[in-house]
Parts: C-alpha cells; sequence; structure tokens
C-alpha cells in the first residue's frame, strides 16, 4: 500500500536516466570484455555478467530504500558518516592493496571501498549539519565544523594513498558555496585553478571560446544593469589576461625541464609505459571513433585490449571508440541532464537537508564525470576514479545507486516534510 | 525560517553554469580529438594493423625440353608459442617428433626465453611425410602449430652453377633494393642472381586487425585492401638437362670445363665445370655450413672454371689466325708454307706431316710453322703503313670473336681473358718489337688467354661462318607452352647477331681443315670421329707452366649446319687429342643422335682420373 504511494511519487525523468545510464554501461563493459567464448550477456563467469548480478542487487537495494522511512537518514546521518570513517581507519590496517593503493576491504567473496561509502555519509552528514534550524552559515564555527566534516575523511582516503578519491571531496565546496559560505574567494580561486589547469592543458583559443560563451551566457542570465555587464566584462578581461599570461609564463619563463616536470604531473607528457601509456591509448582510441564510431562491438582499440581498464576507470573508450562524437556528446548531454535535474529537484525540497543532500551527490556524480572522460581526452591528469554507474565494479555501483535512491526517497516524501 | 538566514537559492544557476561550463569543455575537447585531430586515427591504425606479407610462390626454371630443373617445395616448421602451452601429453608430444623430453624442454625452453606470447620456431624443416603424420594429431597439443616455407629443390641435382641459389637477403641488398625486408630470400648467384626480379613474382599484403598481444582477430575490412601475391615467372632455359647431366658425368674427377653452345641461337647447351657440388647442398637449414664447407675445399667446386678460368687457347687458335690472315689478303687458301718439323726455326712442328702445306693440311695437322709464317707475312705486310697498323688490324678481327672482353648476358661473372693490346708490347718492348718478338701469338700460346665459354663461342662463329650471338642461358620466359608468360621478351641483345669482319667465303676452307681433323688421314683427332656425323674440331695443348698441360679441344656439328658448337678443358691431362677430344667427341654424339654408339671411348674417357693423380 504504502509503497505504491511512494513509487508513483518518484522522479521519473531521474528514474529514467539512471536505467539509461546503467544500460549503457552494462553494454559497454560487454563491448569491452567481449569474448567470443562467452557471447552471453549473462554469463556471470565473465565482467558482464557479474556487472548485471551488480545492477540487480542496486535495483534490489535501492527499492528497499524506497521503503525505508524518509526520516531515517536524516536522523542517522552521523551514525552512517561515523561508520564510514571507522571503515576508513579500518582500511589502513586490514585493507588490501589493489593497484597501488590500500583502499579496499575484503569480507568474505566481497571486496568494497570504504571511500565510495565515506562520500556518501559525507554528503549525509554535511546535508544533517547545515540542514539544522539552527545552523547559520554566516558564523566562523558553522564554517569550521563544515570544513572538519569533509575534510576528516578526505585526510583518511589520502592517508590511505588513494589521491583520487581524495580528490572528490573538493567538490562540496560547491555544496558550501550554495549554501551561503565561501562566496567570493571560493568561486575566484575556483575559476583561477580551473583557468590555470586549463590553459596549460588546451590552446589558449579554445578557452577564450568557452571564456566568450560564458560570458554571454551569463549576460543573458543576469539582470542587465550597467552595473552587472561592467563587472562582467571586467571578470572577462581579467580572465582573459590571465590565461594569456599563465601561457606566457609557461612557454617563456619556465626552462623545458620544467614545463616538462609540469605536463607530466597534468598528464601532458608521459613516459609510454606508465600512465601516460593508458592515456595515449585512451585518446587513441575514443580519437579514432571519428563522427559517428566504429559501431557497437566494433571498436578494435577496446575490444582487443589496447586500452588497460577499459572496464573500469577507461570504459567511456569504448563508447568514444565505438560511438563516436554523436555518442560521447549524448552521453555527456545525458550526464548533464543527471546533475541538472538532481539540483533542479534539490531546489524544490522543503527540507534543507534533502536539498543540501540533493546538491552534496549531484555534485560528487559531477566531479566523478566530468573527471573521468576529462582525464580519458587528456584534459586531466590520469585518477583513477570510475563512471559513475558506467564502469565496471559493484562497491561504486551500489554506492552510486544508494545515493540517487536516497535523494529519490527524499524527493518522493517532500511533500510530507512540514 | 529564520530572520537572518539569506536565500543563497540565486546561487543554484552558478552552480548550474559551472556543471555546463564543464560540459561545454568536455565537448570542445572530444569534437578535436574525434572530428578535428586525424593524427589519433593514423595512431590507430598503426596499432591495431598488421600489415602481413603474402609471399609469392617463385617462379620454376625448366630445361629447353621442358625438363623441371628447380622448383618450389614446401617444408613444414613447427612453430610454438610457449604461453599457450598448457596441459599437454609431453610424453606422446615427444613421441610423434621422434625426440626426447629433455630436448622437448631444451626447445621449449629457449622458445620462452625468446618470447611467450610470439611465436618461435619449434622444429624447423620437417619433411612432407613426416608433416602429415604429425598434423593429423596436433590439434591435441595447443600452442604447436605449423608454417609452411618455401624451399628450392634441384630434382636432377645438376648445373649447380649455372641455376645459383638463393638465400637469405643482406643488409647491402636491403638498402639498394626496398623491396626485401629482413628474412627475405633473394637470388644469390647464377639464373637465380640475374632473374631475381622476374623469378621473384610480387609480394602481396594481408592486412589484419590484432590485439594488443599481436594475435591476429580479423581481416581489416574483409580484405578490401589486401592485395594477392603474384606468381614469378617460370624460365625455360637453352640448356638440355641430359646432354648437361651427361658432361658432368664424363667430367666426373676430372679439372676442368665443357661449355656448349647453339650456334643458331647463342644460347648454353650445356655448361659443365668440374669439381662441382650438389646444388640441393646449398637449400635450406644446412646452407651456410655447407656453403662453407665448399668454400674451403681446395679443389675450388664454387669456381665456374667455364666462365672465370682462363687459358691459353694453344693450337684451338690457330684457325681464327688462319682467318685474319686470309682476310688481310696476305694469304689465300691455295697459299702454301714449308715445314720442317721439328727442325724448324723459329718455332718447331711437333707432328709429323708432308710439306709444304696449305692452310687446310696445316689445320689437319696443326702445323706451328704454317701459322708462324703467315702470321709473320701477315704483320710484314707492305698493304699496312707498318707493323703496328698491321698488328691492329690483327687485334680488331681477333676481338671480333668476343676474345679479349666478357660477354655481357645473364652469364653473370664472365671473364675477359686477354688479347694484348699494342700499348701492352710497346711498354713489354719499349716500343722496339716486331712479329718474331710476338711469334706466340701465332699458336694462341704467350700473352693470350680465353675462357672455355670464348672458345665454345669461335668454334659457334666459326660454324656459323662469320657471326655469333651473345652467348646466354636463357630461351625463353614461361615453361614451354605457357604463351602468356612468353609475351614477356627476352633482352632484345641476346638475339642480335655480331657479325664478324672476316668474309664468309674465308670460312669454308677453314671449315674443311677442322672436319678433316677427325676425317683426314694425319687429323689429330681421329680416333674421336663420330660415325654418320660431321664433326669440325681442333685440338689444342695450353702449356702450364705449374704442371702437366691442359688438354683443350673445339668444334662444331654437323659441319654444314651446327646444331652444337662445343669448347672442352681438361686441365693437367697433355695433349688435346687425348682427352678433350674423346669427350666433346661424346658430348656432340650425345646432343645429336641421344645416345652414345662408341662405350668404349665412354669407358675410357672415364678411366681418367686426374685428381688421383
Amino acid at each position: 500500500m504504502r509503497s505504491n504511494k511512494i513509487i508513483g511519487k518518484i522522479d521519473i525523468w531521474l528514474l529514467i536516466i539512471y536505467l539509461a545510464l546503467v544500460t549503457i554501461g552494462l553494454l559497454s563493459i560487454y563491448a569491452a570484455a567481449f569474448n567470443e567464448a562467452h557471447p552471453h550477456i549473462w554469463d556471470v563467469s565473465q565482467n558482464y555478467g557479474k556487472q548485471l548480478v551488480f545492477i540487480g542487487v542496486s535495483l534490489l537495494v535501492g527499492f528497499v530504500i524506497l521503503l525505508i522511512d524518509a526520516k531515517f537518514f536524516n536522523a542517522f546521518a552521523y551514525v552512517i558518516y561515523g561508520l564510514s570513517l571507522i571503515c576508513l581507519l579500518l582500511v589502513l590496517f586490514v585493507g588490501t592493496k589493489i593497484s597501488g593503493s590500500t583502499s579496499w576491504i575484503q569480507i568474505g567473496p566481497i571486496s568494497f571501498q570504504p571511500s565510495e561509502f565515506a562520500k556518501f555519509g559525507t554528503a549525509l552528514a554535511l546535508a544533517h549539519y547545515l540542514g539544522k534550524i539552527d545552523t547559520d552559515p554566516s558564523k566562523l564555527k558553522t564554517r569550521l565544523v563544515a570544513y572538519g566534516i569533509v575534510l576528516i575523511p578526505m585526510l583518511l582516503i589520502l592517508a590511505q594513498g588513494d589521491a583520487g578519491s581524495a580528490s572528490v571531496f573538493i567538490i562540496f565546496l560547491l555544496v558550501l558555496y550554495r549554501e551561503g559560505m565561501g562566496g567570493k574567494i571560493l568561486l575566484i580561486g575556483l575559476a583561477a585553478a580551473t583557468l590555470f589547469v586549463l590553459s596549460l592543458c588546451v590552446s589558449k583559443w579554445y578557452i577564450m571560446i568557452g571564456l566568450v560563451v560564458l560570458y554571454a551566457f551569463f549576460l543573458l542570465l543576469i539582470d542587465r544593469t550597467k552595473k552587472n555587464i561592467w563587472l562582467l566584462t571586467v571578470i572577462l578581461i581579467v580572465s582573459s589576461a590571465f590565461v594569456f599570461s599563465v601561457d606566457f609564463a609557461f612557454h617563456h619563463v619556465l626552462k623545458p625541464h620544467q614545463q616538462t616536470r609540469i605536463n607530466i604531473i597534468l598528464g601532458q607528457e608521459y613516459d609510454t609505459k606508465g600512465v601516460g601509456y593508458n592515456l595515449n591509448q585512451s585518446m587513441i582510441a575514443i580519437g579514432s571513433g571519428g563522427f559517428s564510431g566504429k559501431g557497437y562491438l566494433n571498436g578494435t582499440m577496446t575490444k582487443y585490449n589496447f586500452v588497460p581498464e577499459q572496464h573500469t576507470d577507461f570504459i567511456f573508450c569504448t563508447i568514444g571508440e565505438e560511438t563516436g562524437f554523436v555518442g560521447s556528446c549524448l552521453l555527456v548531454i545525458l550526464y548533464l541532464s543527471l546533475v541538472l535535474r538532481i539540483i533542479h529537484l534539490s531546489e524544490r525540497q522543503r527540507s534543507p537537508f534533502s536539498r543540501i543532500y540533493g546538491y552534496g551527490i549531484a555534485c560528487i556524480f559531477f566531479f566523478h564525470f566530468a573527471i573521468n572522460i576529462g582525464m580519458t581526452i587528456g584534459l586531466v591528469p590520469v585518477i583513477g576514479i570510475p563512471l559513475p554507474f558506467l564502469s565496471y565494479g559493484g562497491s561504486s555501483l551500489l554506492m552510486f545507486s544508494i545515493m540517487l535512491f536516497v535523494f529519490l526517497k527524499q524527493d518522493a516524501n517532500r511533500m510530507n516534510i512540514l | 525560517m529564520i530572520k537572518n538566514k539569506i536565500n543563497y537559492s540565486q546561487r543554484k544557476f552558478v552552480v548550474g553554469s559551472i556543471f555546463i561550463l564543464v560540459a561545454i569543455i568536455l565537448l570542445i575537447k572530444l569534437f578535436i580529438i574525434q572530428i578535428v585531430d586525424d593524427s589519433y586515427k593514423l595512431s590507430y591504425e598503426n596499432n591495431t594493423l598488421r600489415y602481413i606479407t603474402q609471399y609469392p610462390s617463385r617462379g620454376k626454371i625448366f630445361d629447353r625440353n621442358g625438363k623441371l630443373l628447380v622448383y618450389n617445395d614446401a617444408v613444414y616448421d613447427l612453430m610454438v608459442v610457449p604461453s599457450q602451452v598448457k596441459d599437454i601429453d609431453t610424453l606422446s608430444l615427444c613421441k610423434l617428433l621422434n625426440i626426447n623430453d629433455s630436448i622437448f624442454n631444451n626447445y621449449l625452453n629457449k622458445a620462452s626465453r625468446y618470447s611467450r606470447i610470439t611465436p618461435s620456431i619449434f622444429l624447423s624443416q620437417i619433411s612432407k611425410e613426416d608433416y602429415g603424420r604429425i598434423a593429423e594429431t596436433l590439434y591435441r597439443f595447443p600452442g604447436f602449430y605449423f608454417q609452411t616455407r618455401m624451399i628450392r629443390q634441384y630434382p636432377l641435382s645438376i648445373a649447380a652453377h649455372t641455376l645459383g641459389s638463393i638465400g637469405e637477403v643482406t643488409k647491402p641488398e636491403m638498402d639498394h633494393d626496398s623491396y626485401y625486408t629482413l628474412g627475405d630470400y633473394i637470388g644469390k648467384s647464377g639464373i637465380e642472381k640475374y632473374y631475381e626480379k622476374e623469378l621473384r613474382g610480387k609480394k602481396g599484403i594481408k592486412i589484419t586487425v590484432v590485439d594488443v598481444h599481436n594475435r591476429e582477430k580479423e581481416r581489416y575490412m574483409d580484405g578490401l585492401y589486401d592485395t594477392l601475391p603474384e606468381s614469378g615467372s617460370d624460365i625455360t632455359l637453352g640448356l638440355d638437362a641430359e646432354l648437361q647431366a651427361y658432361g658432368e658425368f664424363l667430367m666426373d674427377g676430372k679439372t676442368g670445363s665443357i661449355v656448349a653452345i647453339e650456334p643458331s641461337t647463342g644460347q648454353i647447351l650445356a655448361m659443365v665445370t668440374s669439381p662441382t657440388y650438389n646444388p640441393n647442398q646449398l637449400v635450406g637449414r644446412k646452407r651456410g655450413i655447407n656453403y662453407s664447407n665448399l668454400l674451403n675445399d681446395p679443389d675450388k667446386p664454387l669456381i665456374n672454371r667455364a666462365i672465370s678460368g682462363v687459358y691459353p687457347p694453344g693450337s684451338t687458335f690457330k684457325m681464327v689466325n688462319g682467318l685474319v690472315s686470309l682476310q688481310s689478303g696476305v694469304i689465300t687458301a691455295n697459299t702454301a708454307y714449308p715445314c720442317n718439323g721439328p727442325e724448324s726455326t723459329p718455332i718447331k712442328c711437333t707432328h709429323n706431316h708432308y710439306s709444304p702445306v696449305k692452310l687446310i693440311d696445316a689445320i689437319e695437322n696443326s702445323c706451328n710453322p704454317y701459322f708462324w709464317q703467315a702470321f709473320q707475312n701477315m704483320i710484314e705486310a707492305k698493304r699496312f703503313e707498318n707493323q703496328r697498323e698491321a698488328y691492329k688490324f690483327w687485334y680488331d678481327n681477333v676481338t671480333s670473336f668476343g676474345l679479349g672482353r666478357a660477354f655481357k648476358s645473364d652469364i653473370p661473372f664472365t671473364v675477359s681473358g686477354n688479347i694484348p693490346k699494342i700499348d701492352f708490347y710497346d711498354r713489354m718492348y719499349n716500343n722496339v718489337w716486331n712479329a718474331l718478338t710476338i711469334r706466340s701469338l701465332s699458336i694462341g700460346q704467350g700473352e693470350i688467354l680465353v675462357t672455355p665459354l670464348q672458345l665454345a663461342n669461335v668454334a659457334a662463329a666459326i660454324g656459323n661462318e662469320g657471326y655469333y650471338y651473345e652467348p646466354h642461358y636463357i630461351k625463353n620466359f614461361g615453361e614451354q607452352g605457357d604463351s602468356l608468360s612468353q609475351d614477356i621478351p627476352i633482352d632484345s641483345s641476346f638475339i642480335t647477331k655480331h657479325v664478324i669482319n672476316i668474309r664468309q667465303g674465308h670460312f669454308k676452307s677453314v671449315k674443311k681443315g677442322m672436319q678433316n681433323v677427325f676425317e683426314g688421314q694425319h687429323g689429330t683427332a681421329r680416333m674421336s670421329k663420330i660415325p654418320g656425323i660431321t664433326v669440325g674440331g681442333k685440338t689444342g695443348t695450353a702449356e702450364n707452366p705449374h704442371g702437366l698441360d691442359h688438354s683443350i679441344f673445339m668444334a662444331f656439328a654437323p659441319v654444314d649446319n651446327p646444331q652444337i658448337a662445343i669448347a672442352v678443358v681438361v686441365e693437367n691431362a697433355g695433349f688435346g687429342s687425348t682427352w678433350a677430344a674423346p669427350i666433346a667427341s661424346l658430348m656432340i654424339e650425345k646432343y645429336i643422335k641421344g645416345q652414345i654408339s662408341r662405350p668404349y671411348l665412354e669407358q675410357r674417357v672415364l678411366t681418367f682420373n686426374v685428381t688421383e693423380e
């Protein structure tokens, strides 16, 4: 009875996007790991068969979450957060080492990454703390506690040696910003950092195009008062000057070996054996896809194992190679729809907890998809974080699904909040 | 709501904008690498496509009667990919391959050390019979498979020097011609070398998609860009396999050579050099060791004496001198010179005969004084301005027989021999010389050197009464009756007549003299006369300062319409009449009649074995 009501109220668009993403993921893993000896997608001895099982489990868990009382997650936010911190501590002592970092806990046949769990816990804890009726964002104490909630798991994950997963927590700054903290300094800092990295990675002319597009976009958005237009124009000029000076400094002030060092850090230059090899192969795979791709299951680069980690962190290669620019665009737009839909839904929440939690997971999804795709196409350094809902792996798929379903439940329940 | 809580909901636009901006950046970069920039597509092709060379089958070589001389045979290499060798019954595989398990492990380890995932040769050159037996059950042993390879086979085991051999291409050869890549085979000598471009055909290319371990997965674009290999063209030689084999049989145990030419075409009918070797020795995996053994053999079997051995022609040169004297006008066929036998000066006669003699008799009796007097009269003749002019006349006419120069044809490494130029004597005698000084030229001794090939060519030119074709091996491209390949013309210089400066009429008496060498009462080769065939020939004895003289003979037959011209040299065998003449006689009979009517002569030739002495 009750469950029917709940399911009737959940946001159907979000659910559709979710189902589309996991399906694309499954098909891509099938393509990436395609093995002629095991052509059936439900063959559980193969990665795609396993992923199918993970999807089933995720849907089951998601359904259970929809049945749980919506207040549960708000009430138990700190408990879940605390549990995730304990796991992070535990992993330091009993963790299993997989590809360089000790970030896995093995329980029988199941292994999971506490850092995935910690993202969820942190999103809940931050939402719970900031959502409390007596929290005043303008107070210094509030900010310190909020930063603390984010920093503790981040440092624990760094201690495991998993800088990639730790970097995800930076994105919570965007949540804090939305709730009135950080403001201008954060924005300027973020913008400057982004522009700095971008101007080293892409041609300055492409950045200029981006800046002008952004400028036009804001002009449409804001009240076009004289003061605002002036401000925007100044920002545009300052940004452009910044991009050009970084470009100049890099090419004319730094010595070649210093440039190389920075380039390696940024993934722009590489030894062909290490991470550079992955990136190089990955870009060749995606680039060779062309406009419309080579067709499903015809991606020779990915099918024949030229791209390492292609079913996990580099799953986007398969999509890029087999579906080309068209498919890549559609996927990017699908992700963009996911995060924009979540913040749109968040804004209609009555409960600040639900809103802040929504922003939290939107930012996590956003960071993952932007950084993951960015690294496969050489925009950002190669850091091993999965593509949400697409990458192979039970632990990450389950956690991303839980995050999303908890939000779906909150959203479905929004009218019941006084 | 608490009063002082400001509504920050406008900030959703900033967050949304950041999301959109980042997505746009991703799309721009995707646009660049997927659509704007081509370099990734090119890298992709290098990365996953393998261009596999399809080797054409090399052209076969036939003799003039269509007998197969050289063909390709498949041998099989058993290959192994160590990483794929799993759970095999080692014992039964060893049994199948006839090896014991320590050798098996040894080979497998060697292959593993080279690479676990790329194939290595496990056992090379397995015969067709063993291949059939092994291939039947090989499926039970994953990681092992057969790779076919072509080697050259010489079913008759003859004409090793003429046919030549192929071997792996060297660095300079690869630099010279980009057709070749490492491991390719190229003609190294003989026909295989000269006709390399025609025999090799054209490589094809198969493009396959491979995975990161270099394993072939599928045809690229279903074979759209593949090219098929084109087989090399076959070659038919002028060689007569039976005659060649017979010549090798006769020369066995002797040092020397036989060259037989078809006078009407210049095609080589047989070219025998002895000692020789079996061409199958220079094939396959034993090539290297056999080659160095042959190279170090003191008898030098790798040297082709027929084209690179040089000898003073001795009396066989008398016809050329006689013809040049006739042409100069100092003598006619009826001019007679006296001979005092062994008392003659400055050159004595080694034969006992009547005096005076005319040209025909002089040839029959190989009379030295006749040719000295004729030579002297020519050099001193009034019709020449001086002796130098006379010598130039002699030189030009002699060299018009193809003497003193290397032939330019498909017979590689021919040497020029020597017909001394006038400068040579100028330098040697300080410009003071006369007919007497250079008298040895009159009897084919001294500085004159010829190769057996040149001598055979002189026989052909005399038989033809004044012309010859550049001696060559090839008859035509393609197998006989295969009109397609025969469309490729052979080198036009091979079918261009070389006309000798001497009037055709002069040849009549010379040929008659040569016929008398067999048929005359005093003929130096009368013992070698062939019943039913008219033969014109001349014996010669080349003085050898290092030991016994070389026995030389040249001949053509039948006299009126020669089908074969031949030169025979047997080193250290004494007089030409003793050994070279019977060999030439047997060869001519074999070629014209197809069989031997004088087994006693053959027997006698075979009993001679110079290497035993």
